[in-house]
This record gives C-alpha cells, sequence and structure tokens, in this order.
C-alpha cells in the first residue's frame, strides 16, 4: 500500500512539532524517517496513527485522502504501528493482547480465544516467530515482547507499519534479526516506515530516507550516503562525533566493586557476581543493551536497592548496606539515568533542585532553617557557571529544555567535593550540543582525578568517553576490555560472548 | 537474549522456549509471613481456648422449626473442642514452617482451613452452655452481606476500568434514599429498584464527570461525594420525608420467596433459598460480572483500560467513555444495594442508614483482590462477622460486640499491609488518562 | 505495592519529558493582572462559594412548604411562588449570616458581635485537622483518618482531664501533649504501615477511623473512660484545671484553642516554607523517586509526615475535649471534622493560611447553620452541601470557568497572537 502525508502541520501550543511535512512511501519499500531526538518523528508517526489531529495536511493511502478520528480508523485503514514503548497489557497474555480491540466473540460476548491462538500460531509461523499464545506479556523478554507487537499489528492486516525507534531495546544481534523480519515483510508487500536516530541501521536496512529536523522535512538522502552526510543533514552543521580528550592517567584503584549481586523482590538475579575496579582519574564506561543489570548495578552502587550482597569500597571504606544519604555524604556524585523521574523535582524551582540532595546540613541548612540567601546566591553562581538558560533561578525546573535539566542535575552533583562520580546514560534525549557540554563536563571531572562511571547503551558515546569498557549481558560482566575495542567486538560482547584472551585482559 | 526465529542467523541455538529466557537465575526468596501469622493466631487461640477456656456445653442447632428435614443438633464439649482445635493449629502452623524451610510455598487451603478450624474453635468457645441457631446465624450472615456485596461489585467494576471508587458509600446512601421515597409514592418495590439504580448512577456521573473529564483526584471526589450525598439525603429527609412519612417513608418492602425443592436443603436451603428478589437479583449480578470480567470482550476492554490504557487507546479502545460508562454501570450496582436497607431489611430511610457499609465494601474490594468472586467472599465474611457479633450478644457474648464489629477493618489493614497475601490492584487505577 | 522497587518489564526508559516552549508575550501589564485574577485561584475559589451557594438556595426555595404552597397555583400567580422563594432563600441566608457574623437584632455591639465569636470557635478544630490534611497533602499523603485521630487524641487528652489531679496550667499542658501525641501516634501508625509495607493510607486511614471508633465505644461502655455509675456510654467531665480558659470572658465561648490554632498555622507555615523538613516533605510530595535518589528517606518523611499531621488532627480533637464540649464526651466527639478538614485543605489549596481562611469560612457556616436550623428551619445539612460542593467546583477550575465562561489560562486569546519564536531549540520541545 501507498502511504502518502502531505502538508503535515502539527502544533503544540506556540510550538510547531511538525512544519508542513511531506513524505511519500511506495509500496512495499523500507523508508526511513532520520532525525534526531525531538525532531518530530513520533509526533507525524502519531498524527497518522491517529493519536494526534493535525492541523493541516492530509494522509492518503494508495491516492485516496483518509480521515482518522482514532487509532481506530487508522488500523482499520491498514496502517499498523510497533510502539516504542510497547503498547502491550503486561497482565494479559500474547492472545488476549493480540485479540484486544478487535475481538472475536460468540454467545453474549463470549471472548473466542481458540480463534485468537490460531491466529497468533498462524501469523508466528509465517514469520518463524516461536511465541506462546497463552503466555503472559509481563513473563517473555523484551524482543520476543516486540514480537508480539508486530503480531498484533498483522493480525489486523496491516499494509503499512511504522516501527518507531524499535531497535533502543534490542541487542545488535536482535537487532539483525528485526532487520531480517522488516525485509521479509517488505518483500511481501507491505510498506515500512522506519524511525530512528541511528545512522547505522539507516543505512542497513533502508530503501530511501527521509531526513527531518525541526520538526520539517531537511531532504531525501541514498542509503549509500556516509555516516557524516547523514549527520550533518541530521543535525543542521558539520558534527564532530568525538570528543577531545587526552589519554588517561589512572592513579590508584578508588572504588572497588566484588562479587555485587542484586535480587529483585522475586528473587530474580538481576546482577550476578560482577567486580571490577575504577581508578582516580579514570573513566569506566558500562556499556550493555538496556536491561541487562546496568540500572540496578548503579542503583546498587548508590544504595537504592535493597537485596545487594557482595562488597563495594571507595578509597579503602565500605560502602554497602549505608543509605543514600551516607553515600552520596561520602563522596558520590550520581546523575541518574531518568532525569526527570529521578534526578529533579519538576515542581521545584532550580534553586531548590540544587539543594536536594544537601537538604541535610550547612551552608543549605542551618538548625532547621534553610538558608535562603545563601542558597539564593549559590544558584545564581552555578547557573552561569554550567550555562543553565532560563528566566532566573525561581524558574520550575519542568519549564526547562531536557539540555538545561542535565544542566541543573550536572550542577548539583559536581559542585560537591566528589571522590566518584557516575552518570547513567548522561546524555539520553539531548540535542548535539548539549551532549558536547556534558561530556565536556564528564571529561574535565576526570582530568581533575575523579574516577568517573559512565552507564550508556548509545556505543558511541562508550566510545566517545571510555578509557575502559566494562561490557554486561543479563547481569553478568561479560568483559572489561580496553576504551578503543572496535565496534564489532563490542556488540559480540553486548550479545554475551566472552571476548579472545586480550580483551579480559585490560 | 536470543531468541530464535527462521529468519536469524543468529537463531541457531535451538528452539527453547521463549518464556524460560526471562529468568536464567533465580534465588528463591523465603518468606516467613505466613508461618509467624498463623503462630501469632495460634498462640491466641491456646490463650483463649485453653488458658481461658470455658467448661460446659456447646450446642449448635443445625435446622429451623419449618425445614422437612431436621438435622440433629451438635452438642460439642467446650474446653475439650479448643485443645483439639488449638493441636489441630498447632500442627498446621508447623506445617507451614516446615513447608517455608524446604523454599515451598504455603498453599491457600492449608490457610483457609487453619482459619475454620479457629473460627469453630472460638464459636464452641463463645456459646458454652449456649445454643447457637446455625441456620440463622448464617442467613443474618448473608442479608448483612448483601449490600457490601452490591457494593463490592460495583467497586470491582470501577477499579478494574481505572477509577477509584470511594464513593460506594454514597452511591448506596443514594440508592436507600431514592428507592425508600420512589417504592413510597408508587407502592412498587420494583420501581424502587430502578430508582435505586438510577441513584447510583448519578453519584457515578458525577464521579466520572469529575475524574475522566477534569481529572481531579479519585480519592477526593469520592470523599466529597460521600460528604455531599450525606449531605443532600440528609436534607431532604429532614425536609421531605421526616414531615410525611406516611406517604414518602413507608416504602413496600420485598417478600421472601422460597425456591422449592433448593429451600428445602439442610442449612444450604432456609439460608440461601429463603430470601428477597434482591438477594436472587445478587447472586445473578455476582455470576455476570464474573463471567463477564473474564470472559467476555466487555471484560476484556475494561481490563485493559484500567491497567494500560494507552495500549487500549493505541488499539482503538475509547478510553474516555470505556470509563464513563463502566462507573456508570458500578454506580447502578452499587445503587441496588442501597436498596436493599430499605426495601430488603429496614423497611425505611433514615439518615445515614448505610452507616459506612460503603467502606465495608470498599474493604471487601481490597481484600478479594479486586476479583468479583473473592470479593463476594470478603463481603460475605464481613457480613459474617458482624451477625456473630448480633447473635453472641443475644446470648450474652464473652466478648465486647466492639471488637467483632472493628474485625472487618482489622482484617482489611493486615491485608494491604501484605500481611494475608499480596495485593495488587489494576495498574492504572486511580490515575487519569491524559492524551497529549 | 511497592512501586519504587518494580521496574515495568516493557521498557524502563520514559519518554523524554517535553521542555515548556517560552511563554508568549502579553500584551500589557494590566491585561496580565487582569488575567491572573480571572484565571488564577482565587477568583476560582471566590466563585466557587458563589456557586455552591447558588445550589445551596435552590433546594432551600425548592422544599420550602410556602414554596411549595404557592407553587401550586403558579400559573395563575407566579409572583406568589417567586415571593416565597425569594423569602425562604434570603430569610436562611441572612440567618447564616447574622448566627455567624454579626447579629443585628441584638441591641449593643457586644453581643451583636457574638455570633463572629461563635465563628472563631467552630473554625478552631476545623483549623486544627485542616492543617493536618494539608500537611499530608503536601507530602502525597491524604490523610483520611482525621475521625480516628481525633477521637483517639479525645480519648487520651480526655482522660488525663477527667482522671488526673494535677496543677491548674499544668494539668492543662498534660492534658494537651496527651492528646496531640495520641492523634500523632494513630496517624503514625499509618505512616508506618506505609513506609514498611506500602499499605496504602487512604484504606488504611479509612479502616483504622472504625477501629478507633469501636475502640473508643468500648473504652466508653466499658473501659477506663466510662463514668462511674452511669449506662450512658460518655466520658465524665474535665476537671477545671485541664479546660482551655476562655479568652474574651465567660460570655463568649471562644477560648485558648483559637490561639493555639494561631501558633499552629505559623508553626506550619514555618515548616513547610522555610525549615529543611519542610523542603524534605515537599520533595517526597512532588516527586518521591528524585527524593530518594537524592538521599531523602521517603519512607522516613512518610512517618514524620503522619505523625505530624494525626498530631495537628489531634489538637483538633483535645480541642473538644479541653474547649468546647467539656462536660464528658461520647464517641460523636470528633462530629465530622476529620471529614470536613478534607474540604478544608482543599479550599485552602493546602497552605497553611489557606487553611486557616478555609477554616474560619467553613466555621461561619457551621455557626451559621445552627442559627439557620433553630430560626427558619432549614436543616443544617444543607451546610454538608454547600461545603461539598464548594470543594467539587474548586477541584474542576474549568468547568467554573465554562459556567462563568472565563478565558482559560495557557490558551491565547484571538487578539494576543505572537509569532512563534524560532530562538527557542525545538529538538528540544517537542516529544518524541
Amino acid at each position: 500500500m501507498k502511504l502518502e502525508l502531505r502538508g503535515i502541520t502539527k502544533r503544540f501550543g506556540a510550538l510547531v512539532a511538525n512544519d508542513h511535512i511531506n513524505l511519500t512511501v511506495e509500496a512495499g519499500e523500507i523508508h526511513a524517517l532520520l532525525g534526531e531526538n525531538g525532531a518530530g518523528k513520533s509526533t507525524l508517526m502519531n498524527v497518522l496513527y491517529g493519536l494526534y489531529r493535525a492541523e493541516e495536511g492530509e494522509i492518503l493511502l494508495d491516492d485516496v485522502v483518509q480521515h482518522f478520528a482514532g487509532p481506530g480508523d487508522a488500523m482499520a485503514a491498514g496502517i499498523g504501528m510497533v510502539h516504542q514503548h510497547f503498547m502491550l497489557i503486561p497482565v494479559f497474555t500474547v492472545a488476549e493482547n493480540v485479540m484486544l480491540g478487535h475481538e472475536e466473540t460468540g454467545f453474549g460476548g463470549h471472548l473466542d480465544l481458540p480463534a485468537a491462538r490460531r491466529r497468533v500460531t498462524e501469523i508466528s509461523a509465517r514469520f518463524g516467530f516461536d511465541v506462546d499464545p497463552d503466555a503472559l506479556v509481563e513473563d517473555l523478554p523484551v524482543g520476543v515482547q516486540q514480537r508480539v507487537e508486530i503480531i498484533k499489528a498483522l493480525s489486523r492486516d496491516a499494509r503499512v507499519l511504522v516501527f518507531d525507534e524499535p531497535t533502543a531495546v534490542l541487542t545488535p544481534q536482535e537487532t539483525d534479526e528485526l532487520m531480517g523480519i522488516m525485509r521479509q515483510l517488505r518483500d511481501s508487500g507491505t510498506s515500512i516506515v522506519f524511525i530512528t536516530h541511528k545512522l547505522r541501521e539507516v543505512r542497513a536496512v533502508a530503501d530511501r530516507i527521509t531526513v527531518i529536523r525541526l520538526g520539517a522535512v531537511v531532504g531525501e538522502a541514498s542509503p549509500t550516503a556516509s555516516n557524516e552526510e547523514l549527520a550533518t543533514m541530521m543535525v543542521g552543521r558539520a558534527v564532530d562525533l568525538t570528543v577531545d580528550k587526552s589519554p588517561a592517567e589512572p592513579g590508584a584503584p578508588a572504588l572497588v566493586v566484588s562479587d555485587l549481586t542484586v535480587l529483585d523482590p522475586h528473587g530474580q538475579v538481576l546482577v550476578n557476581s560482577v567486580s571490577f575496579t575504577v581508578h582516580a582519574g579514570e573513566i569506566l564506561a558500562i556499556a550493555g543493551v538496556q536491561g541487562n543489570g546496568q540500572t540496578e548495578l548503579t542503583e546498587a552502587l548508590m544504595g537504592l536497592q535493597p537485596r545487594v550482597s557482595g562488597e563495594i569500597t571507595l578509597d579503602g571504606s565500605s560502602l554497602r548496606g549505608h543509605t543514600v544519604r551516607k553515600i552520596l555524604d561520602a563522596g558520590v556524585g550520581f546523575v541518574p539515568e531518568d532525569r526527570t523521574e529521578d534526578g529533579l523535582v519538576s515542581e521545584f524551582t532550580i534553586a531548590e533542585n540544587l539543594m536536594l540532595d544537601r537538604s541535610h546540613q550547612p551552608p543549605f541548612v542551618k538548625r532547621f532553617n534553610v538558608q535562603l540567601s545563601f542558597l539564593a546566591k549559590f544558584a545564581e553562581d552555578k547557573v552561569k557557571e554550567f550555562d543553565v538558560r532560563s528566566q532566573g533561578i525561581d524558574t520550575l525546573v519542568g519549564r526547562l529544555s531536557g539540555g538545561n535539566q542535565q544542566k541543573v542535575v550536572l550542577a548539583r552533583e559536581l559542585s560537591r567535593e566528589l571522590r566518584l562520580f557516575i552518570a547513567a546514560q548522561p546524555t539520553r534525549g539531548l540535542d548535539v550540543g548539549s551532549i558536547e557540554f556534558v561530556h565536556e563536563r564528564i571529561i574535565a571531572t576526570r582530568d581533575a582525578g575523579t574516577p568517573v562511571i559512565v552507564i550508556s547503551t548509545e556505543l558511541d558515546e562508550v566510545a566517545a568517553l571510555a578509557d575502559r569498557i566494562l561490557v554486561m549481558f543479563r547481569g553478568r560482566v561479560v568483559g572489561i576490555v580496553p576504551g578503543d575495542t572496535p565496534r564489532a567486538v563490542l556488540g559480540l560482547m553486548m550479545a554475551g560472548e566472552t571476548p579472545t584472551e586480550e580483551g579480559a585482559a585490560a | 537474549m536470543s531468541t530464535p526465529t527462521t529468519v536469524s542467523p543468529a537463531g541457531s541455538t535451538g528452539p527453547s522456549a521463549s518464556v524460560a529466557d526471562t529468568g536464567p537465575d533465580f534465588e528463591q526468596i523465603k518468606s516467613w509471613k505466613t508461618p509467624i501469622a498463623l503462630a501469632i493466631f495460634t498462640l491466641l487461640g491456646f490463650l483463649l481456648l485453653v488458658v481461658f477456656g470455658r467448661d460446659g456445653e456447646s450446642t449448635m442447632r443445625l435446622s429451623t422449626t419449618t425445614d422437612l428435614i431436621q438435622l440433629p443438633d451438635v452438642v460439642l464439649p467446650t474446653r475439650p473442642t479448643g485443645v483439639v482445635v488449638v493441636a489441630l493449629l498447632l500442627l498446621i502452623t508447623a506445617g507451614s514452617g516446615w513447608l517455608v524451610r524446604s523454599k515451598a510455598k504455603v498453599p491457600l487451603w492449608l490457610v483457609t482451613v487453619f482459619a475454620v478450624l479457629l473460627l469453630v474453635g472460638f464459636l464452641a468457645w463463645a456459646s458454652a452452655d449456649h445454643t447457637i441457631p446455625v441456620p440463622g446465624l448464617l442467613f443474618g450472615s448473608l442479608s448483612l452481606a448483601v449490600p457490601l456485596i452490591f457494593g463490592a461489585l460495583g467497586g470491582v467494576i470501577s477499579e478494574r476500568v481505572g477509577v477509584v471508587n470511594v464513593a460506594i458509600e454514597g452511591q448506596l446512601l443514594a440508592g436507600a434514599f431514592t428507592s425508600a421515597m420512589v417504592a413510597s409514592i408508587t407502592q412498587q418495590p420494583l420501581l424502587g429498584l430502578v430508582a435505586a439504580m438510577v441513584a447510583g448512577v448519578l453519584v457515578s456521573f458525577v464521579l466520572a464527570a469529575f475524574a475522566i473529564k477534569y481529572f481531579v483526584d479519585q480519592v477526593i471526589v469520592g470523599v466529597v461525594l460521600n460528604v455531599l450525598v450525606s449531605g443532600v439525603t440528609g436534607f431532604l429527609f429532614s425536609q421531605l420525608l421526616a414531615p410525611n412519612a406516611a406517604t414518602l417513608n413507608s416504602p413496600p418492602r420485598f417478600e421472601n420467596i422460597n425456591i422449592p425443592l433448593l429451600s428445602e436443603i439442610p442449612i444450604i436451603g432456609p439460608v440461601f433459598f429463603r430470601q428477597t428478589l434482591i438477594v436472587y437479583i445478587m447472586y445473578v449480578a455476582v455470576a455476570c460480572v464474573y463471567f463477564g470480567l473474564f470472559h467476555t470482550k466487555w471484560g476484556l476492554r475494561l481490563r485493559a483500560v484500567g491497567e494500560h490504557p494507552q495500549a487500549a487507546d493505541t488499539v482503538g479502545i475509547n478510553v474516555a467513555r470505556t470509563r464513563f460508562w463502566n462507573v456508570s454501570l458500578a454506580g447502578a450496582i452499587a445503587g441496588l444495594g442501597g436498596a436493599y436497607f430499605t426495601l430488603g431489611s429496614v423497611g425505611a430511610f433514615g439518615k445515614e442508614m448505610t452507616a459506612g457499609a460503603g467502606f465495608i465494601a470498599l474493604a471487601a474490594v481490597i481484600f478479594g483482590r479486586w476479583d468479583p468472586i473473592r470479593a463476594t467472599l470478603a463481603a460475605l465474611l464481613f457480613g459474617f462477622a458482624s451477625n456473630l457479633q448480633n447473635v453472641l450478644s443475644i446470648i450474652g457474648s464473652p466478648v465486647p460486640s466492639e471488637f467483632m464489629l472493628m474485625l472487618p477493618y482489622l482484617v482489611t489493614i493486615f491485608a494491604v499491609a501484605g500481611l494475608v497475601g499480596q495485593s495488587r490492584g489494576p495498574a492504572a487505577s486511580g490515575k487519569p488518562y491524559i492524551k497529549s | 505495592m511497592s512501586e519504587t522497587l518494580q521496574t515495568p518489564p516493557v521498557s524502563s526508559g520514559k519518554p523524554a519529558q517535553p521542555g515548556q516552549p517560552d511563554q508568549p508575550d502579553q500584551p500589557g501589564r494590566v491585561y496580565q493582572i487582569f488575567r491572573e485574577i480571572t484565571t488564577g485561584n482565587a477568583i476560582i475559589s471566590v466563585l466557587a462559594v458563589l456557586l455552591a451557594l447558588l445550589v445551596g438556595a435552590i433546594l432551600i426555595a425548592f422544599t420550602n412548604e410556602d414554596v411549595q404552597k404557592a407553587s401550586v397555583y403558579f400559573f395563575s400567580r407566579p409572583g406568589d411562588t417567586v415571593v416565597a422563594a425569594w423569602n425562604s432563600v434570603s430569610g436562611a441566608y441572612s440567618a447564616l449570616f447574622q448566627g455567624s457574623v454579626y447579629n443585628f437584632r441584638k441591641p449593643d455591639f457586644a453581643s451583636g458581635i457574638k455570633p463572629l465569636t461563635e465563628t472563631l470557635t467552630f473554625a478552631t478544630p476545623l483549623i486544627a485537622a485542616g492543617l493536618g490534611v494539608a500537611l499530608g497533602f503536601r507530602v502525597g499523603l491524604f490523610n483520611i483518618g482525621g475521625r480516628g485521630q481525633m477521637l483517639i487524641a479525645a480519648a487520651l487528652g480526655g482522660w488525663v482531664a477527667f482522671a488526673l489531679d494535677l496543677p491548674a496550667g499544668i494539668h492543662l499542658v498534660v492534658a494537651l501533649v496527651v492528646g496531640v501525641a495520641g492523634g500523632a501516634l494513630w496517624g503514625g501508625l499509618v505512616g508506618l504501615l506505609k513506609a514498611r509495607t506500602g499499605a496504602h493510607e487512604v484504606i488504611t486511614t479509612i479502616m483504622l477511623n472504625y477501629v478507633a471508633y469501636y475502640l473508643v465505644s468500648y473504652l466508653l461502655r466499658d473501659g477506663f473512660l466510662k463514668t462511674p455509675g452511669s449506662n450512658n456510654p460518655q466520658s465524665p467531665a474535665s476537671k477545671p484545671t485541664a479546660v482551655f480558659p476562655d479568652l474574651l470572658g465567660p460570655t463568649y465561648n471562644l477560648h485558648l484553642g483559637f490561639i493555639l490554632v494561631i501558633i499552629a498555622t505559623i508553626f506550619t507555615w514555618w515548616l513547610l516554607s522555610r525549615s529543611n523538613l519542610g523542603f524534605q516533605f515537599r520533595a517526597v510530595g512532588l516527586n518521591p523517586h528524585a527524593a530518594r535518589v537524592a538521599g531523602i528517606s521517603v519512607d522516613r518523611m512518610y512517618v514524620y509526615a503522619m505523625l505530624l499531621s494525626g498530631g495537628l488532627v489531634g489538637l483538633a480533637g483535645i480541642n473538644q475535649v479541653l474547649g468546647t464540649s467539656t462536660s464528658g464526651f461520647d464517641a460523636g466527639i470528633d462530629s465530622g471534622i476529620g471529614f470536613d478538614a478534607i474540604t478544608v485543605a482543599l479550599l485552602g489549596r493546602s497552605r497553611p493560611w489557606g487553611v486557616f481562611a478555609a477554616g474560619i469560612l467553613f466555621g461561619a457556616f457551621k455557626a451559621g447553620g445552627f442559627s439557620m436550623q433553630a430560626a427558619e428551619g432549614v436543616p443544617i445539612d444543607i451546610v454538608l452541601i454547600v461545603q461539598s460542593l464548594i470543594v467539587l467546583f474548586i477541584a474542576a477550575p474549568p468547568l467554573v470557568r465554562a459556567i462563568f465562561r472565563l478565558p482559560t489560562p495557557g490558551q491565547k486569546t484571538p487578539g494576543a497572537k505572537t509569532p512563534r519564536k524560532r530562538t527557542t531549540t525545538p529538538t528540544e520541545v517537542v516529544a518524541s
């Protein structure tokens, strides 16, 4: 089915998220929609899927203008979507999830579950998926859940299939499998829209590429274009993907983690006897696909996980079993991976957020009283130093852009005396300018002699920052390798394959 | 995480079961909660039944005088019964401890047996040298449970679709008031029933409108609605019903209907099948809600909206509409429960006559883990507790009635504190769905 | 139920929160002030009160006997109905006013102003309990347990007041402290349950209300609160040494309790906006996850908050025993204040001085309600209706705006069109 978007314009208040976007996807092609985080890709697809109503423009399927009042209409017209955050109900079975919204029923609305099961099995068989229709979705691994999403779309005879950032949660190997599935779908005549900001994937699978920036189409590119060409189109200026940094001068071992194990409340092992050392003045990057225990590992280091065994020592004194406050007071700086959820109180002002983790001690608090004038001066200084763009220190943090929010977190954490700095996904969702700023700050911290841990799922970031790289897979350390380890090796390690001898020695 | 597919070159590891892929590493966490709780209750049982045991004989009458088949009374020697019960309790406690030690779970039936034994022991202890009319005790329990069950069903539906319903009390009260007035004017109890449903729906409309359209915190709306309904019914009662009691507040009551054959089954017959129409409607309602929730399209969509509204939205289900109409339906069911007060039991409306029944119904929803059958059982249990108090106060109970009345609330606190199993409510319950 | 520990199985990464675009330029300062007033909280509150009173008026008119009589011949002489309706409503509301602010029928100022002091007396426990509920709200806790906390406070403090023999002054302080501590413990229990087991406070507070009610009922009937030789479930009278002194002499009922709630209001204000404990409270209330990551012990804050909240509600409870009904109490001593406090806190928008003002308003409704019932035969329940409607209207500003056709904040009026500024970085702003 041929999909055509003509002059789509979508505004949120004063902001134009999509500015007269034109896009044509021919039947049986994989069309990549490439753009930075926040360029307006997902907005566009939500318009296509009937979740948002566009102010201007029209959607055509096989040259017929469509009017979608909601996702139901879009689906009926043959549009399917594999959402970035899976739209599956965790406590339902696969069959129930697949049938939801277009249930086959018998007498009195009685659900025809056998029919749904058959449907799941039939589609699974067609694409060689191994999905149990009666499994609860919450019990399935992420990769399988994504297949359920695909089955869900196909069970409604989707002829146009939108994949919204589908590889964010996948290993490189799973990503390859997904690309195989996309090609297979294309060959059977389905049109595919592939939304991503990862250049490599675009070049591997797309037939055509449309680049959008700041809510508008910048142009088309062919899959043969180089990374630099695509990146320049995407960002709007020449980008230097590497960061200037001098070689590390590692000092004494600072953080020593040995045999660290983290359990979840059900007894499942999230982090499995992890051991590593971070030296003063070096950056250890922890790489791995989302959900392989990195988050829990950082939380364990910060005292945020209740069921932890093993040993954590910082400069010789133990951190394990201490409260978050004690760990922070021991000189650990922490940038959590979800800054709006864990890093900031969005209804607090910039100033209040800057004292968030120091609300118990001088100079911010004296005899139970918050020292407001000291806080104001402190905040003014930090806002200037970290270039937080706002209308003043009393601006609510929720009103700042993502980049400025992250600067507030960095300002807070880096303004303390640090003996260890942990940054989890420090640039997730940021624009290129902010990413550069954050990277410079992290390297400056290292150069000041502080041991640094950076957790990232982005190989580019890992490569740019790391002096050494620790790769995690299913809660275990696959290996610790030098910072210049080739991408291909890292990819294999992220899928659980142990590196060869020279890597393990690092 | 290499889940095999035929298109994948890497999927050569063979067709391993996908579910088993999730947790390669598992360490069983032992939970001593259940054995500890059982031990505490065994100790309490020992103190009450043995240390402070009473002498005499406890008689349980199993038949009513009108039964066709007359069962003989059961006579138990009070103190020996207590000793035997405590011994059995001890056995179960030890058993559960052994189970946990060997990393197994304590099955629910064992806990149930424990509870029943404790209850029998307590009944025997409390009725030393007295006679407990078992059918009467159970009949009364069911009667007291009827409005709770209706309320709990309304609560289950409402919470399953994602709207916390603290306004059950208000819906019951509105139903009671309206049914009394309409049935008095028309002299038709059936019309009173319909009016009660309408009143419940009206309360639901307000709840739904504020919760779904204006995104007001659902608990706040619920609490305020209870005050509002209490105010409106109290006001109208003083202004209209009290001065004109003969015309506006003397509804005809439903007659008991004996179901042929079934009503003659010993114990069960007199308890379940010599009831009023409302009670029979309640049986049907429980069955329908259960079947509907878990086996029909309606229930699937309802639960989807309550668990993950955005996912439901993306498959074309209108979240706001689904919530609105199901909350209304919940109100209608709860309203029926209100009618039971005026048309089934008391026979006239009185200020604040629901007296917290709505909150017990809410407790039943939670104790019943948002499941219609379990919630019904919980409501029956609560009805039993309060009727037991009635019966015991007649025969001169050694237990202060206030403590019996406190029981449902204490049990619920234990339930939400996770001491009686884990409760997990619908994931999106209480959260407004705001489309961006 | 430990939300913080469960990572969702589907995906743990949340979409980046969009930053807000810059505010559109305002065309002028006067206009801006107008908008702030019309779209802000103040006007909504006033309109909500008016709307609620209007609904109350309709109810009064419709249920009035004269109106009903006149409506029988409405079509021949509609004027009669209108006049009767007007008379019933104006009579009721002027009785409400004269019962709560100033009674013009009294000869001199001293007796004319008495209703106002009554209002303050009624407002006293409402403010105290309202502060407690509001404090809970600010920490993200919904304390519906006012009834239970008041009952326990009244029972324990009341026992000190009638059973102990202590010197004047000391007796009062001991009773006060014990009462407040009782409320604090009953509330703190909720905090402890939430912190330790994750039990939701809405459920536990509701349930503990009933537990407290039956417990106190038992104690009054057969326990240490029982009046010796009496069959009534009522406590003995508080000893004079423990009773709050009158503020304005014996003619007026206003007592020391009012001074105490002023102090409590100042304390709560300081706590929430100036102290570091309040800072941590607010952080937990607005984002418990971030608070936890920032080293604030969320569980401990829940316990502290419920202790303080229960203590403030307990102040309301002890106020009843030592100030308002000193001649002994029964299990209805809370007289619904625990629930009224929720409406007070909401109307006051959980700000201490807002609660103070809201408490006085509702105190006026109560004081006036009783004289309205006495003078005009309008049942006191009308106060409940008006009160709950006010809260409903306040909770849904869009509804009030729709009724009065006020502009919506943040939405551009046709005249105030501003071109989009390209200088902001839209890449950061668009939700992806």
